[in-house]
């Protein structure tokens, strides 16, 4: 392990997914006074142990994240002999990601799997055949998040941080190169292009750091949104695809004036369903809000559920809605973002499905028939939205990060970047310079599992003849 | 005729000689076996100690008590400190030798030991009794007995020379190869490899014209490799440089058809960083010319070592394109080039203290392990010679950490990862090599040895504690001295540095670059004085230290992170086929390769973090 066990590390507790309240621990020497720092309630350094209390967490501009149930436990008479807090606060995905991430941004780290055990048993908390059952946990543990992390490494994660790796190793070689040959005669790498080279792959892990803050996808959903024209079925759909009633649902159009968010897990993946009112021409001012909600939900969401009605529908007003509501580029009518769904079925509409096709639009490949009503084809559409996730993991492109790991990975790459360009700027010798290198490719190796030294002495031997 | 020995060491070149002394310095009675007494401490191939890294790993095996820096001391022609235009870490002292003296100061120095006793012989097989080697057998069939073997044959098992077509049996050109060894190891169930190195022709000296090469002097104040008292270097031979040209290597390429590299004769694996000169114009094809440094072999020959022109091509191929190069016109050839292939056993049959884990009490150390270099293979003798002693007398092995030493990075790297090519070391292998320099070579590793118990410590003790406390005193003064605008301004704008407003403390002035404490001394007198005081070495490392304060720090916290893994010992008799939760893969890597600690045991592949969470767990902490 080449964490150390000494610094303190946090975890959501409770499983993932949403629930009604979740628990997120910490544990360590800092445990207690990192809390309290973003706490807003009873100063936490000075409770006793054992003890619960209520405040609010803000994060470094005051913003509230959540009101949340403190409980303080004080080494060694908890159960990893260290100090530790554990943070109630409301389940919500989004709630957790950004309370892990303020500890995270000061210096708290993300456990390993089974880590809390472990301290447990280093601490001498628990005997040996408790630590057996551990050890047999942490193995079992380490798999499944191996699993998940290979699947969150589909897209274009990997693939990008491998590309950057490569080129900080070659700069790197140029880098060793001066410094195990400057005897021979070898070419000196240049500062400028170390440079920009340095704040290149900057910009790029600084937009996989946002991508982070923004998404979170595979684990909080994939970003789906239903959308049509009034009174096509959105809400029914909605309802029937989550076996049960929450959006308000009724025989007048506009009756959904809020944009209401639900999930679906569908073999595994989450989805993120967005309800929208419907797209037509505003005729009060709340309608029109929200629609512009909906263009908005639309063009972020990574799959577009269109859905219409049958009956009051003819192919031409489909396609015009379409262009004109689901935007004129090509790239809309994306079969990875964009499935039509042809509601209303059961009533023996005059049109077929195929009057409905439309090259470049629509075809058999993104139209399916269905009831929402009469839950009729209601798999058929689940099976096409898993398909479409799992078929085209291009379209998980646009946020890429999501495993907390990396994101600490990230950032530690950026920290010793930042370092390399200070020292770039006061120019001292390559050794320093590449022990900061070397830092970042560590961090690097973080999340690609790899390392570097044979990777460096590969990238010498195979550009530059060295070697008397 | 023989009483029975602590420790039989086979082979008396580099490895050889350094883990006789170390085993006989811990006080062990060890018997060297050569097959020639004229040849201990051969430099077989270019005529020089040190070099970047190299130099580094020197003074360990001096700070550690072994003989090589001072032997190049006493004997070196000319001396430069390498890379002295980089950071601290990167100053490497390399000398160029005269290859007769250091062989006869190596051989001097052997004899001057009262614990080492001598037999020439080849050594044809091991006693090995129940698992355990328990002596020698030589080629006249005598049988000596030993608690203790250690082996350093060099390139001489099974040695095979290709010079163009022609393929000679022989550990080094003139000398016979070493049968029998290989044959019964593999019979004892170990696996072994076939390396390939090489080495450039020699010319007469007399023959060369100097005027058209470019001449590289030694350094004007030259350094040592010891850190005891060897004698100071007063004068020196330079060396030259000339190139290689189209012509010249058009004249190679003729000979490319008779290179037994390039028609699959020679199997074994060469080093990419030593390539032989057709390697070079091979795979470098757009390289219209490479450098030639051209080393003297010593004070008293006129014989020329022809550095950069490593080649088996054949001889008069090899003459013929030489003869094209800028100073070498009316060259005359002593011995052409050649290589050599020889076998090795993969290092990944050594626990980590270099002993074989398949017949305990056996030893090996240097090219048998698949390294190449004089220092790579010194330095892997006297662990091996201090652990052989430890062994037999039932103690804990003595195991340098990747963040003590170069030695340390070596070892773990061998036993670890095993090497495909000859390997050699480089400063980038070394994660924390900030930290490990060839300054504090002493301060590292002197303490440790001297902990150890071997023998001849207690001046070079007192040596490192006066060092320590000397750097101690100068970091407080530089930390408590001010200096003012008026005493420092006009000489900080004559380096172009911003001048001062107020005063400061000597130490930040030193943190800027360009500027050291010499130069302190130099222009403000109070400094002077102070420093005269102390030797310059110690002036070195606390400037050092001062200077580079935060990356050292931090470069130390990370060593500090690693090592509670390093502390934590495995002991040989866990069961890790109890263990369910390893990994299958890691269960098999570790029950085959059996690491000493769960740091050397994380660095395997195939060990995930969690199969090391799992075994931390299951040792108890």
């Amino acid at each position: 392990m080449s964490n150390p066990l000494g610094d303190t590390i946090i975890a959501l507790s409770t499983p993932q997914g949403e629930g009604a309240i979740a628990v997120i621990r910490l544990s360590g020497f800092n445990a207690i006074t990192i809390v309290d720092a973003y706490f807003h309630g009873k100063s936490l350094v000075d409770v006793p142990s054992h003890t619960v209390h209520y405040g609010k967490i803000k994060d470094e501009s005051g913003r509230i994240l959540d009101e949340c149930l403190i409980s303080v436990f004080r080494a060694p008479r908890s159960y990893t002999r260290e100090n530790v807090v554990e943070i109630s606060c409301h389940g919500s995905p989004y709630i957790i990601q950004q309370i892990l991430l303020l500890f995270i941004r000061h210096g708290v780290r993300q456990a390993e799997p089974g880590e809390f055990t472990l301290r447990a048993f280093l601490n001498g908390q628990l005997d040996l055949s408790q630590a057996e059952a551990v050890g047999d946990l942490i193995a079992a543990d380490s798999s499944i998040s191996h699993d998940l992390a290979m699947q969150q490494m589909r897209g274009g994660f990997a693939d990008n941080i491998k590309v950057l790796r490569q080129e900080l190793i070659d700069f790197a070689a140029l880098i060793e190169l001066e410094l195990d040959f400057g005897e021979e005669d070898v070419e000196f790498a240049d500062r400028d292009k170390l440079e920009k080279l340095v704040l290149k792959i900057k910009n790029v892990i600084s937009s996989l750091i946002d991508s982070f803050a923004l998404g979170n996808i595979l684990k909080n959903g994939v970003p789906t949104v239903i959308a049509g024209r009034p009174n096509a079925g959105k809400s029914t759909l909605l309802n029937v695809l989550l076996n049960e009633d929450r959006a308000i649902v009724s025989e007048i159009p506009g009756t959904t004036r809020d944009t209401i968010e639900e999930t679906l897990t569908i073999n595994g993946i989450v989805y993120r369903l967005i309800d929208t009112a419907g797209i037509r021409q505003a005729q009060d001012q709340i309608e029109a809000i929200g629609i512009d909600k909906t263009k908005e939900k639309i063009s972020k969401a990574q799959i577009v559920m269109y859905i219409y009605d049958v009956i009051e529908t003819t192919p031409q007003q489909l396609w015009q809605d379409a262009s004109t509501y689901l935007g004129n580029n090509d790239q809309i009518f994306n079969p990875d973002k964009i499935v039509f769904i042809a509601n209303k079925m059961d009533l023996n509409p005059y049109t077929s499905p195929e009057d409905y096709y439309k090259e470049g639009m629509i075809d058999k490949n993104n139209l399916i028939t269905l009831s929402a009503k009469n839950k009729m084809n209601i798999s058929y559409l689940k099976d096409h939205l898993y398909q479409m996730v799992i078929d085209h993991p291009q379209a998980l492109n646009q946020t890429i990060v999501t495993n907390t790991r990396h994101y600490q990975a990230l950032r530690d790459t950026i920290s010793s970047l930042d370092k390399v360009l200070d020292g770039l700027v006061t120019g001292v010798t390559g050794d320093f310079i590449a022990m900061d290198i070397r830092s970042a490719l560590r961090a690097l190796g973080a999340i690609t599992g790899e390392i570097y030294t044979d990777d460096l002495l590969d990238s010498i031997f195979g550009r530059f003849c060295i070697g008397k | 005729m023989f009483s029975e020995y602590d420790v039989i060491v086979v082979g008396a070149g580099h490895a050889g000689c350094e883990a006789a002394v170390a085993a006989a310095n811990m006080d062990s009675k060890v018997l060297l076996v050569t097959m020639n007494m004229n040849t201990i401490a051969q430099m077989s191939c270019n005529p020089a100690m040190g070099g970047v890294a190299k130099g580094q790993i020197v003074r360990e095996v001096d700070a550690l008590g072994g003989y090589s820096g001072i032997v190049t001391d006493h004997t070196m022609v000319q001396f430069r400190m390498l890379n002295k235009s980089k950071g601290p870490a990167m100053w490497s002292p390399r000398a160029q030798s005269d290859r007769m003296r250091f062989a006869s100061k190596w051989r001097q120095m052997l004899e001057a030991h009262r614990n080492i006793d001598f037999w020439q012989e080849m050594v044809k097989g091991l006693l090995v009794k129940e698992g355990r080697c328990i002596g020698v057998v030589t080629s006249i069939g005598l049988e000596i007995r030993s608690k203790s073997v250690i082996l350093t044959n060099g390139t001489f098992l099974n040695g095979l020379i290709h010079i163009g077509e022609k393929q000679l049996g022989g550990g080094r050109a003139g000398e016979k190869a070493a049968t029998g060894i290989t044959e019964q190891l593999l019979e004892l169930g170990f696996e072994s490899g076939r390396m390939k190195t090489g080495t450039p022709p020699r010319v007469d000296g007399r023959t060369l014209d100097w005027s058209k090469m470019e001449l590289q002097e030694g350094d004007k104040d030259p350094m040592r490799f010891s850190f005891t008292d060897t004698p100071r270097l007063t004068k020196q031979l330079p060396c030259h440089i000339t190139y290689t040209s189209k012509k010249v290597h058009e004249t190679l390429k003729e000979g490319f058809d008779r290179s037994p590299m390039f028609n699959g004769r020679i199997r074994g694996l060469g080093p990419r960083y030593c390539p032989s000169i057709e390697d070079k114009i091979n795979r470098f094809a757009d390289r219209d010319r490479h450098q030639l440094f051209v080393e003297p072999e010593g004070w008293d020959t006129c014989e020329i070592y022809v550095n950069g022109f490593s080649s088996s091509l054949p001889e008069e191929v090899q003459h013929k394109a030489l003869l094209q190069v800028p100073g070498f016109e009316s060259m005359k050839m002593f011995r052409p080039g050649y290589a050599i292939e020889y076998d090795f056993f993969p290092p990944t049959q050594l626990k980590i203290s270099l002993e074989t884990r398949l017949v305990s009490h056996l030893f090996f150390a240097g090219q048998i392990n698949g390294t190449t270099g004089y220092e790579e293979a010194a330095c892997q003798g006297l662990m091996a010679g201090i652990n052989a002693h430890l062994k037999i007398t039932e103690q804990d092995p003595f195991v340098l950490k990747r963040s003590d030493a170069y030695i340390g990075v070596l070892i773990d790297d061998l036993v670890n990862k095993g090497t495909k090519e000859p390997y050699r070391m480089f400063t980038s292998r070394a994660e924390y090599r900030i930290l490990i320099r060839q300054d504090n070579a002493d301060i590292r590793l002197t303490p440790l040895v001297s902990a150890l118990g071997m023998g001849h410590m207690d001046l070079r003790m007192d040596r490192v504690k006066d060092k320590v406390e000397a750097m101690r005193e100068i970091e407080r003064f530089m930390a408590k001295t001010s200096v003012t605008p008026d005493q420092i301004n006009p000489w900080l704008q004559s380096i172009g540095s911003a001048p001062l407003r107020q005063s400061v403390k000597l130490k930040s002035i030193l943190s800027r670059p360009g500027v050291h404490i010499k130069d302190l001394a130099r222009v403000i007198p109070a400094v002077g004085q102070f420093m005269s005081s102390y030797r310059r070495s110690y002036l070195d490392s606390a400037e050092i230290n001062l200077k580079y304060e935060g990356y050292l720090s931090k470069e130390k916290d990370q060593v500090a992170k690693m090592n509670r893994l390093e502390t934590l010992v495995i002991r040989d008799s866990f069961d890790y086929g109890k263990i369910q939760a390893l990994s299958a893969e890691a269960r098999e890597k570790l029950i085959e390769m059996r690491p000493h600690t769960l740091g050397q045991a994380s660095r395997i592949s195939g060990v995930s973090p969690s199969d090391i969470s799992v075994l931390l767990v299951h040792m108890g902490r």
